[in-house]
Parts: C-alpha cells; structure tokens; sequence
C-alpha cells in the first residue's frame, strides 16, 4: 500500500480502518501511510473523521476493522498504553494534564515505576527533553497556572519524554495566536530532523499548506487523497468540501442609527480559580448589528458570556438591557429583560435526559402549566412546531442526549431564538457542528440581525468572527485591547490584538466612539 | 447457540432480559447459599419469606402493616434522590417526627381525635423538616455536601430520643426508658374498624396515608410544573439553573418536603403500632427506605412495589425464624443483596446502551460529563 | 493533671478507628471515589477479626483475617462503581447494608449462647510505664502505635512520593489524563478502593480485637459516617484528616470524662455523646464552601 509521494521508511501506517458509531461511519476503510521525518497534515472539515482516525492510532477507541503497522510491524494498540509502548505520543485538542499539579509530575506521570518517585531525577530528564527541541518550560510550575501556550508545551515534552516516533497534534493551533503557532511550527521543525514524524490534524488552510510536507485530506469518514503539502489551496479546499471553498461573506452594517440596545460599563468579574477574569469591560451592541468577541480561549469570553447570562457574578460595573440593570440577575431576570443566550457549552446547558419537548418550554415552564399542571399537549405541539421551523431532526418525545451536535445545537437555537429576542449573547455557535449545520446556525443569527436584534457574538473561528460581525472587539486577559471594524479587520492585526501586543488603531476611526 | 446469545445481546429488549436472568440468578446463587449456610432447605425458604406471608390475611396484612414506614421513607428518600439532594438524614428525620407525635400524645388527653390526628401528622412533618433544615441551608448557601451533615444528625436525633426517655419523658410507672402511653384521641384508628372486608390486625390508618403520600408525590412530579422543576434539577443543576430554575430553592423545598414525610413516618410508627416512643422505634426504616428508594428506581410506582416487597420479605424473615429456624439476619443479607445486585443490572444495562448510543467525538468539543456525575459544590452567582 | 492525661489518653485511643478509617476513606476519595461503604466495612472488619481470632486463638491473624476481609469488600464496591459505573452513594450504602447483614448473621450462627464469646485482648504496650502522665498517655494498644506511627507517615509517603500515589492522585483528578498518559483507571481505583478497605477493616477490628475482647452488636456505632466527615475536614489530606480525627476523639472523651465529673452531673450524657457530632458538621460549616474535591470525585470513568 504506497501512497503517492512519501519517501523513505514508513513510521506508521493505517489500512482500511474502519469505526462506527451506531448508524454513523466515522472512519469508512481509511488508508494513510506516515513517513519518517516528515509533518504530514490530516485535513477535513469538522467531522471528516480526523480526530476519530488518530484516536484509533493512539488507542483511545479501537477500530472495527483495519491494521495499524508502526515502524514496520503490525501492532495491536487497545489503550495509550500500547500506543506509547508502540512509540505513538498524542497531544490531544483538550489538554490531558493534571491541573493541580506540576509539570515535572504531569510528565513523569504513567511512566514512573518502582518504590520511589525520584522528582529530581525526573526534573532532570525534563529539562534534557526540552534542551533538545528547544522547548523552552519551568519544572516545577504548577499546570494551572500556565497559560495555554506553555500547556501545550508541556503536553509535547510529555510525548517526547516517552520516546515517541510518531507525535500527533490534534488541532493544536486552535488555541494559539498567530505567534504562538510560530513558535509551535518551529519547534515541529526541530522535531522532524531528529527524525520524528508528525501528524497535524487541523480543518485549517493556510497553516497547513504553511508546515505540512504532505496532506491527507479527509471527508465524511473517508480519505480523499495524500497531496504535497505546497498543493494549491483551492484544490486542497475542493478535495476537503467537495466543491470551492466558500467563505463567509462580509456584511454591510444595516442600521446606522440603531439604539443601544445592550450597554455593559465597567464590568468586573472573578473567574473559577477567585482571579479576575474580567477587568473594566465597556461594550456596547446597538439594534441590527453583530458585535464579535475575539480573543484566544481563557481570555475571558467565557467569564463574559457567563456574566451576561447571569450566571456568574460581577465585581464591579453594569450591564443595561434597554434600561434594565441586569448584573447579578439570575437567569429568569435576563430572560424577562428579553436576552437570549447560546451558551458555549451545550450540553450543560441543557437537561439531556428529559426530551426534547420538555428542553424546548424549560424557559418558560410556567407558560405551559396553567395552575402548576403541565399541559402535556401544548407542550407537545410547540415542540412539533420548533422542530418543523428549525429543521431538528428529532422526535418530541427523544431524549436529547441521543441527538446529533448539530441537532442538539437547534434545539438551543429554537429554545432561544422562538422568543424574538431583542437581544442575543451566543458563545461558540459552530463549534463541533459539521458544514451543514453551521451555515444554518449563521443564517439564523444574520436573519435576527436583519430583525433588528442586538447580537454579541463570541467565537474563536475567526473568520466566523470577521464574517458574521459588524464590529470586533479583542479580549485579552480579561481586558478590552481594541476595537475595530469588521471590514478593516486582519489576521496578522487581529493575532497581535489577541496576543496582547499593541493598542488598536482602529479605536480612532469612525462610526461610534465607544464600540 | 453462542451466535443466538450474541444476536439477543445486540437487541436491547433481549439484553435487557439476559441482564435480568443474570441479575436474578446472581440474586438466588447468594441468597441461597446463606440460606444454606444457615441450615435450611432454600426453596422452603424462599417459600416461607416471599409466598407464606401472602397466603394467610393475617400475615398479608402484616405485610402492609411492615410495608408502611418504609413506603414513607421510601417516598422520602426518592423525592430527595430525585433533585440529586442525597438525604440519608430520613432516620433521623423520621425519630423526630416521632418524638412530636410522642409528645402531642401526650397533652391531649381528651381531645377530640378529628382535632388530634392532624395536628400530630403537621407536628410531625414539621418536626422532620426542622431536622432537615440545617443539612438543606448548609448544602444551598454553603455549598456543603449534604451527605455527611445528613447523615451525621441520625446519631443525634437518636441521642435526643434517648435523652428524653432517660430524663422527662422516662415512664414513671414502669421506669422503663419508654414514654408514658399517649393519649386515645391520638391513636391511629385501626383499619379493620372501619373497613369490615378486613379481618383484625395491626394495620392502621398509617398505611392509607402513606399510599396517599405517593399518589401526591407522583403526580407532583410526574405532572405537574414543580416537578418538572425538581426532574430537571436532579438530571443537569447547570442546564436547568441555565433555563432559570431556581436551584437552591427547589432544593431547599425538597430537602424539607423530604423530612417531613419522614417525619410523617414516625408519627405513623408511633400513633399507629408503638403509641409510645421507645428507643427501638426505627429499626433501620431510614435505611431501608434508602433500598426501596433504589429498588424503585426512584419512581413512585416502583417505591410502592418495592417497599410492599420489602415488607413482604420483613414478615416472610420473621416468621421464619420460628418455622426454619432461619435466624432473622439473613433478612437483612437478602435485603442487601436485592439492592447490590439491582444497581449493578442497572448499571451494566446503561452501560452497555451509551456505548451503543456513542456518539462519536464532536470535534472541537469536550466529551460530554456523565449525567450521574455529580459535584457537591455548585457556585451559585452570589 | 492525671484528669488530663487520662483524657489524653482516651484520645489516642479513642481516634485510633477513626485514623485507620480516614487513612483509608483519603486513599478512596482522592482516586475520586466516595466509599459509604466505611460504616460496613468497619463492622465486617471488626466482625470477622474477631471471629477469626476467636477460632485461631490469636489476635494478630485475627487482624490479617479482617484486612483479608476489608480488601474483599474494597473489590466489590470497585467492581460496583469502576467497573460497572453505579451510582456511588447507593452502591456505598448497599454495601454497608450488606456487610453489616453479613455480620450479624455469622455472629448470629457463630456465637449463640448464653455466654459471651471471648478473646484474649491485644495487649496493651506500656513503654513508659511509671513516667506519670506521659506515661499514662504512652499506655496504648500495639495497633494505636502502629497507626500513628508507622501506617500514618507510610501512607503520606506512599501517597505523596510514590508513583502510585501520584497515579491515584492524578485519576481523582483528571482519569482522561491519566488514561492518556498510559495509567489504567480502573486498576488504579481498584488498588485505592482495596487498600482503604483493609485499612477501614483494621480500624474496625481494633475495637473487637484491642480494646474490648469482644463483638456485640452496633459495634461501630457510626463512626464510619464520622470518617466520612473527616476526610472533608482533612481536605483530603492524611495528616489534617488524622488531625480531624484527634479532635473528634478529643472532644468524645472528654464528653465521657465529663458526664462522671463533679459539677458536671446535671448535664445529661446524652448532650456530651452528641457533642462530638455537632462539632464536626459545625467545623464543616465553618470550613466553607469551595471546599477543593478531588477533580474527578462522584464522576465514573468511562472511556468515550
């Protein structure tokens, strides 16, 4: 099995591996051949099946079908244990280290044995594997108070310590700024000339074309192709969505005199650890206009939404709905101002084991339980008519755990979005949802745009940020680092802002002093 | 054979059979071995603790008569279970229910019984709430686990009881460590007084109200806005305080209702068997009210089947002691090994469909948190 | 003074189970697992050490007979909540159930009779005998030396500087990222759950085997709910735990004491026994919310 374009030994190789969940087939008969010293990116839309594949590889699931060879020799990996023994590290997309405790601890974990847990030792070994890729970390730092960057950091030296061949980075980038992913790119380099190879999972264009020597690009569970990594982007993007790539298109501010509809003043507020999380935030959102958050994960677009759902405190500041004083409401008081929310984590944010007519009213359960008794017909009709308007392919009667992301994401939309908020504060609308639903979720927040509602868009896919928005503004740590204009707006400008470095110059131009 | 075993397995009705089979041959391999060890045939056991109390009116009676605090507790327990509010307390709440009927019995000699029944049933509802106030506050405004504070007032309440048998309340007849018989106007009327189907027996007003009690409860809960509440609470704390439940209200209400139909419990016990408080007025009715709970799967209907099986095998497990020289121990052995046996079907039932129902991971997301997984401390917005 | 001493004494004494009991319930919660099984496992401990010691006329293989059995019950409420992933609150109180059932049946079968079945006591060891008050306080059982001394300071080792404490401390944590790091959940919790069973055992038995010589019913009186207690009190670290458990002790003794005391009469005992109690919920409270639980706690593991 010879995919068209490696050279040299074969680190690993996949054949016809193939996984299903229930009616799903996330990984339909997928080949890929991985060279020494080489970055080979694996590149798909969300749910081409990427991260379900390199799962496999690092026996966090088993497939149901398919061999795995790595450096030659068929092995059989049922858990990380054999991965690692086989020489595969993983660095997953959500961190697998042990906050509580130190970096030193994180890396040694799993690997030491015997009586005696020799840290010095283990420090030692620490610095070594770090010195020789030019990572640079602290020992003994605790996990929980690095910033994602070094986290990332840690997680890498975890792999090599182990003697890895074979690293895979699943979507390591999404929390980075622009910099960071330089630095991260560098290190990659380091990495394959000492003759390691790396897998780069990422649904991301650029960057990939930007580090990979070859690309495998996947769609709907099944492999595409194997590419040169400097493959022309269009051809890349035709392999990865069967058609030309589409992107977001910009959009043309709608109501230039619309009243501010949500003013936030000053707002402070502590985060899970006791830390500020938010410092000093001034917001404005006018009717018809989509105000985008950018800022990397951890900056405080969490906190913020939280804030503006009433579900966290403030310390300080104000947040006005139209007059209404809404810092430290609870949940219904929001609601009663006439707020949506789309919170960033659905799942808690909804009851998956009730169904999904019981979640569609749970907003406004008295409005269906005249004298305390539930109306069982009414609230079964309401559902049948949300799932009809937002095409939720789901039963009333389902349990909502059983539904798909991006079904799970329509009942949050229609729960909200049937109440014709004036106002709307939505955190991470696409994340996880595959092409389809994602357009949906988009046409839905710009036809409430065209309805005149004031929409607060927090998103960390920046060009879903830089399309969606009429206006930007930059969390970083917790601050408010600039403002700018959608249209005005660049990657390079916007990664500085999210990386802390520099004002905004955007803050002198026109249209509204206080974005 | 293998391949039909197989084909069963991969059908969720044929597995929940097979998970059943096994359950119940788990069940029988146990309980039987101790019936063994004990020295007696097990089929005449298991005949004499699950059919011969069934087969006499005087023993089927007896059933619902031992079946009727720990439907109350049963109720109790599963109500709280149900918010995700773990109230093992219910021993305790229930001790208290019963010093307030004990003490109400007391002052009303010669009060009219219309008068005396409710006031006893309110003292002793309120009587259990109160207990379980502290624990509820601490859980809602402290965040503090409700478990321990619970559970640690059961000793106390029990020392309480005990307190007031050795000091005031000791009989001063008898000297005993019992209370002074309560007043007639406040005993449980009998049943067999008031329906002439039923033959002469323990059984008393108790067992009505306790049935009423469970009607209630699952209508509350089943169709009503409060219970949805409740459901939702219990299911996702995050999703439904997201949705603009009050929490810590809901909670605290059922952390209260709770203690007070264990409350109601203890008055049951005491205005309708004992009519006196003794120290040994619980043997363990909180407890085993926490195991019909579980049984029940904490549905009402399943409180009722449960806690009627329960008593069923209390009454089968005593008399046997005297027919089979069985000793009464083993009772409690086969109680336990109802519930292990019951929650590990459960579980491997549930187990085996989330990993059929798997979803695979949705990239960019975080794996959903087990539902049961249930972190003590919530930070409310304060 | 000697009133003191005494006191003193009957502390060490008197916390001796309770140690055992959050040494052991520590090792369980911080692999994220809440055993109710402690009452239960206590009693079985103390139950079968003593049976055992009874039919083999020595104590000391009593104390392995009650490990042999604290280990059995670690295993099954592991296979209930790690392997099988049930609830935990109920899988813990069932055990207790069972356990407690068990107990009273094979004391039911064993020991009937008019005569209370007896075993020569543990001896007590008296290193300082003759030395006045420290040596009043120095007068404890082998096993409450034992504990302080020696499975105390071995446990914080174990749990603090071994990989296997790590191990455990990372799957109470965070289990994903111990699984990816190539520890095995499962076994891992299985390991915490067993060797907090023996411990729990032990302290339970102390009472059977040292102090009194024999079994009688309700033997455990609750302080297996105590331990509960004061894990959360010892924010789930050995040493504040043992500290928590000197203090409950402390408190109990003297709530014993006082009852005899002059002065003291009038208070009737029954306040002094619920002392101890009230106290911890009341430390409990005071302690606050945001109380740091181990990552993982109450949450099973599954691999999705």
């Amino acid at each position: 099995m010879t995919t068209p374009g490696g050279q040299g030994d074969l680190a690993a190789e996949l054949c016809g591996i193939t996984k299903r969940f229930g009616d799903l087939v996330a990984n339909d008969a997928v080949d890929l051949a991985l060279t020494r010293g080489e970055v080979h990116a694996l590149l798909g839309e969300n749910g081409a099946g990427k991260t379900t594949l390199m799962r496999i590889l690092y026996g966090l699931t088993t497939a149901d079908a398919g061999i795995i060879e790595v450096g030659g020799s068929p092995v059989s990996i049922h858990s990380p244990r054999d991965a690692i023994a086989a020489g595969v590290g993983m660095v997953t997309q959500h961190f697998s280290l042990v906050e509580p405790m130190s970096v030193t601890e994180n890396v040694i974990l799993g690997r030491a044995s015997g009586a005696r847990l020799d840290l010095a030792a283990a420090r030692r070994s620490v610095e070594e594997a770090a010195d020789r890729f030019g990572i640079v970390i602290q020992p003994d730092a605790l996990v929980e108070d690095l910033s994602v960057g070094e986290q990332q950091r840690v997680e890498i030296v975890k792999a090599l310590a182990r003697d890895c061949r074979v690293l895979i980075l699943d979507e390591p980038t999404a929390v980075l700024v622009p910099q960071e992913v330089d630095a991260l790119f560098e290190t990659l380099r380091r990495l394959i000339d000492e003759g390691l190879s790396v897998v780069f999972i990422s649904h991301k264009l650029g960057e990939v074309r930007a580090i990979s020597d070859r690309v495998s690009v996947m769609r709907r569970g099944r492999m595409v192709g194997t590419a040169r990594g400097d493959t022309d982007e269009r051809e890349l993007a035709r392999m990865m969505v069967g058609r030309p790539a589409f992107g977001v298109a910009r959009q043309e501010p709608l109501w230039h005199d619309g009243a501010a509809r949500l003013q936030v003043r000053g707002l402070s507020a502590r985060g899970n650890h006791g830390l500020g999380a938010l410092h000093d935030i001034d917001i404005e959102v006018h009717a018809g206009e989509i105000v985008g958050v950018a800022g990397v994960s951890g900056n405080g677009q969490t906190e913020l939404a939280e804030v503006l759902s009433g579900m966290r405190a403030v310390t300080a500041g104000s947040v006005r709905v139209d007059g209404a004083e809404l810092a430290n409401a609870e949940p219904l008081e929001v609601m009663a101002a006439g707020v949506g929310r789309i919170p960033e984590d659905r799942h808690a944010s909804l009851v998956l084991d009730l169904p999904v007519s019981l979640n569609l009213i749970m907003e406004r359960i008295d409005d269906f339980a005249p004298g305390g008794r539930l109306d069982r017909k009414g609230i079964e009709d309401h559902a049948e008519e949300l799932i009809e308007r937002y095409q939720i392919k789901a039963r009333p009667n389902d349990r909502v755990a059983t539904l798909s992301g991006g079904n799970i994401q329509k009942v949050l939309l229609a729960r909200v979005l049937s109440r014709d908020p004036q106002v709307v504060v939505v955190s991470q609308p696409t994340r996880g949802l595959d092409v389809g639903a994602s357009e949906y979720v988009r046409e839905e927040l710009l036809a409430r745009r065209r309805d005149g509602a004031a929409i607060l868009l927090m998103s960390e896919d920046l060009d879903e940020l830089v399309g969606l928005s009429d206006r930007i503004i930059v969390l970083y740590e917790g601050r408010v680092v600039g403002r700018i204009e959608a249209a005005e707006a660049d990657p390079e400008h916007l990664g500085m802002l999210m990386a802390g470095r520099g004002e905004s110059e955007g803050e002198e131009s026109a249209a509204g002093a206080k974005a | 054979m293998t391949l039909e075993l197989r084909r069963m397995a991969e059908n969720r009705v044929g597995r929940a059979g097979m998970i059943a089979i096994g359950a119940i041959i788990t069940i029988l391999a146990v309980t039987g071995s101790a019936f063994v060890i004990a020295g007696a045939n097990p089929v005449d056991a298991y005949y004499a603790y699950f059919i011969t109390p069934l087969t006499r009116e005087f023993t089927l009676l007896e059933v619902l008569n031992k079946a009727t605090p720990i439907l109350f507790t049963g109720t109790a327990v599963a109500i709280a279970f149900r918010a995700g509010y773990w109230n093992i307390g219910v021993e305790g709440q229930l001790l208290m229910g019963a010093v307030a009927a004990a003490g109400i019995g007391q002052v009303v000699e010669g009060w009219p019984t219309l008068l005396v029944l409710p006031l006893m049933i309110a003292g002793g509802a309120l009587a259990g709430a109160a207990w379980a106030l502290v624990p509820a506050l601490l859980r809602v405004r402290m965040g503090i686990d409700e478990v321990v504070t619970t559970l640690l007032l059961n000793p106390v309440a029990l020392l309480v009881v005990q307190g007031l048998l050795h000091g005031p309340w000791k009989d001063p007849e008898t000297g005993f460590p019992e209370s002074p018989r309560m007043a007639e106007a406040a005993e449980f009327p009998q049943l067999s007084e008031f329906i002439p189907l039923i033959g002469r027996s323990r059984l008393h007003l108790g067992f009505i109200i306790a049935i009423v009690v469970i009607v209630i409860a699952w209508w509350v809960l089943s169709r009503t806005s409060t219970g949805l509440r409740v459901r939702a609470v219990g299911l996702s704390p995050h999703g439904a305080r997201f949705a603009g439940i009050k929490v810590e209200r809901t909670l605290l209400r059922v952390a209260l209702v709770s203690g007070a139909i264990a409350g109601i419990a203890g008055v049951s016990e005491v205005a309708g068997i004992q009519f006196r408080l003794t120290e040994g007025v619980s043997p363990g009715f909180g407890y085993t009210g926490v195991v019909v709970a579980m049984l029940g799967g904490l549905t009402m209907p399943g409180v009722l089947i449960a806690g009627l099986l329960l008593g069923d095998l209390s009454v089968g497990a005593s008399s046997a002691v005297r027919s089979l020289q069985i000793p009464s121990q083993v009772g409690d052995v086969v109680q336990g090994t109802l519930l292990l046996v019951v929650i590990g079907a459960v579980a491997i039932y549930r187990w085996r469909t989330t990993r059929e129902d798997d979803r695979p991971p949705d990239e960019g997301e975080p794996p959903p948190d087990e539902p049961e997984g249930q972190a003590p401390v919530e930070t409310p917005p304060t | 003074m000697t009133f003191f001493a005494d006191i003193m004494a009957a502390t060490f004494r008197n916390a001796t189970p309770l140690v055992y009991g959050t040494v052991g319930e520590t090792y369980t919660e911080r692999a994220g697992i809440l055993n109710l099984g402690v009452e239960g496992t206590m009693y079985a401990g103390a139950f079968f050490g003593f049976a055992v010691a009874y039919h083999t006329g020595d104590p000391w293989i009593g104390l392995l007979g009650a490990i042999i059995v604290g280990l059995m019950a670690g295993a099954l409420m592991a296979l209930m909540t790690v392997t099988l992933g049930a609830n935990q609150h109920v899988s813990g109180l069932g055990l207790t159930i069972v356990l407690i059932g068990i107990s009273e049946f094979a004391n039911r079968l064993m020991f009937t009779g008019s005569t209370l079945a007896r075993i020569e006591p543990m001896p007590l060891w008296d290193p300082l005998a003759g030395l006045g008050p420290i040596g009043t306080i120095a007068n404890q059982y082998g096993l409450t030396y034992i504990g302080f001394f020696v499975v105390v300071p071995i446990s914080w080792w174990v749990l603090m500087k071994t990989p296997l404490g790590l191990s455990i401390r990372a799957v109470g944590e965070n289990p994903e990222a111990a699984d990816v790091a190539g520890i095995s959940v499962f076994r891992i919790r299985y390991i915490a759950l067993m060797i907090g069973g023996a411990l729990m055992a032990v302290g339970g038995a102390f009472i059977t085997l040292a102090v009194l010589g024999t079994f009688t019913l309700d033997i455990i009186a609750g302080r297996g709910w105590v331990v509960i207690a004061l894990v959360i009190f010892g924010r789930w670290r050995i040493f504040r735990g043992v500290l928590g458990a000197l203090i409950f002790a402390a408190v109990y003794s003297l709530g014993l004491r006082l009852h005899i005391t002059p002065g003291f009469e009038g208070i009737p005992n029954e306040i002094m026994l619920a002392l101890p109690y009230v106290i911890v919920i009341v430390a409990l409270a005071l302690s606050g919310r945001n109380v740091p639980y181990p990552g993982a706690y109450l949450k099973p593991y599954r691999r999705s």
